[in-house]
């Protein structure tokens, strides 16, 4: 379980100002959920993320992770793939690793359609497998709980919907808590089970969506109807938003 | 013709080789401790701007003591044996690897860095997986500098308190004026380091690209 509970986080500029970016956002993600937070650009996603990360703690507040298994508890897919470009694919994924399971990892690369790529190096990949290899190292450390930030971005829409497909399937193989950030409502809703929507400046959370379908049920209609939904019930201007 | 038999001579005597190789070894030895003392002190100034601000003014004073000061120096304050000489020599050399590997540190890109804190990468696997990659082209052109600048001070040490190597060779023979058996040993020596800059520089350079060489195919 994912509890994040940032009273502030403030940024200063280098002339001294003081830029208030998140006040009082307070969440919880469950074992095993997959949440999207999704909000307009800059409203503070990212930096949200980079604090669960430990990458920033210059906040007040808390955030507790609290993992059943797995030696890691927190791992990330970045907006960017971030792989070492001087080391190969199968590398990449190791360096993260502290002790390997052979099997695993075959089995792994094998889901996520990179079997032929492990001796490639980075360079040689397309944005699309680059991006699949930085699924396959998130998931090698069999987090409790892993962030994803907008990982589908500049992808053409035919592969991150086969990319999605792949994410869903490996996630529901392993049990850990997924929370992504993105602001494509409709790659939300056919991932998530549940949608934040962030709002206000300092951003907190403006609205809370549930998603009772099961997602092998929602075809594009399905979505449309919860796209509206979402408009009439959630009052943020994220929510009524396009994209 | 002459430089050819003074050559001649000297590799029959064995002298060549003698001296030759006792010049390489110290180049070796200085090559290596200026690049790991003086890597070391550049990766911490570029990532550290208090630490830099600190040693900043000493760096340029050691880039701008004359050779001669610091050989001189260190073979007065520790006598005239091998290690007052490497020593020196390498001394000559660190403010320059400083230098140029601390602007590599500079430029390390933050976003590897955070996914290898994210990952949980041990201070080693980020020092040799994360940064030294990053830096491998500035470390290429330390090396460059390096072997050339080194070559040249060992000889001025060599020169002034050694009994063998090329230096001393050549000292003793500028005592006889003999100008070719000078040259043969200059010559040879180019001809050792153009060795070492195909046959080791080069492909060991080749080899840490070799990531990039494929992206653009």
């Amino acid at each position: 379980m994912l509890n994040v509970n940032i009273k502030s986080k403030a940024f200063s500029s280098s002339e001294g100002e003081y830029l208030a970016v998140l006040k009082d956002l307070s969440f919880e993600c469950a074992d095993r959920s997959f949440t999207c937070i999704v909000g307009p650009s800059g409203c503070g996603k990212t930096t949200t993320l980079r604090c669960i990360l430990g990458l920033d703690s210059d906040f007040t507040g808390s955030i507790t992770v609290a993992g059943e298994t797995g030696s890691q508890k927190v791992s990330a897919v970045f907006q960017e793939p971030r792989l070492l470009p001087w080391r190969t694919v199968e590398q990449n994924v190791r360096l993260a690793l502290k002790e390997v399971e052979e099997s695993s990892l075959d089995a792994l690369f094998e889901v996520l359609g990179l079997s032929a790529h492990r001796a490639f190096y980075p360079t040689e990949l397309s944005l699309g497998l680059a991006r699949r290899a930085s699924l396959a190292r998130a998931f090698a450390v069999e987090p409790s709980v892993l962030i994803l930030d907008e990982p589908f971005v500049s992808l053409d829409e035919d592969t991150a919907i086969r990319l999605r497909k792949l994410l869903l399937k490996v996630w529901s193989d392993r049990s850990c808590t997924a929370l992504m950030v993105t602001h494509n409502l409709t790659e939300a809703i056919a991932l998530a089970d549940r949608i934040l929507f962030f709002s206000g400046d300092p951003a907190r959370v403006g609205g809370d969506y549930l998603i009772n379908v099961p997602r092998s049920e929602r075809d594009e209609e399905t979505i449309t109807s919860i796209r509206r939904d979402i408009k009439n019930t959630v009052n943020s201007p994220a929510a009524s938003g396009d994209r | 013709m002459a430089v050819l038999s003074a050559m001649g001579t000297e590799l029959r005597s064995g002298d060549l080789l003698f001296h030759t190789s006792a010049t390489l070894v110290r180049v070796a030895a200085a090559f290596v401790v200026a690049m790991a003392i003086g890597s070391a002190i550049g990766i911490f100034l570029g990532r550290s701007k208090l630490l830099n601000r600190l040693f900043d003014p000493w760096v340029i004073l050691f880039l701008n003591i004359p050779a001669l000061v610091i050989i001189v120096l260190s073979y007065i304050w520790f006598g005239l044996n091998e290690a007052a000489a490497i020593g020196a020599v390498a001394l000559n050399k660190i403010p320059n690897v400083v230098v140029t590997v601390r602007e590599g540190a500079k430029s390390l890109d933050p976003q590897f860095g955070e996914m290898a804190k994210v990952f949980r990468f041990s201070r080693w696997q980020t020092l040799r997986h994360v940064v030294v990659p990053q830096l491998q082209p500035y470390f290429a052109a330390a090396t460059r500098s390096g072997v050339s600048l080194i070559w040249k001070i060992v000889l001025v040490v060599e020169l002034l308190g050694r009994s063998n190597g090329v230096g001393f060779q050549i000292h003793l023979h500028f005592q006889l004026f003999d100008v070719a058996t000078i040259l043969a040993y200059t010559l040879v020596f180019v001809a050792v380091m153009l060795l070492v800059e195909y046959l080791i520089l080069q492909p060991v350079e080749n080899y840490s690209r070799r990531w990039r060489v494929a992206g653009v195919m």
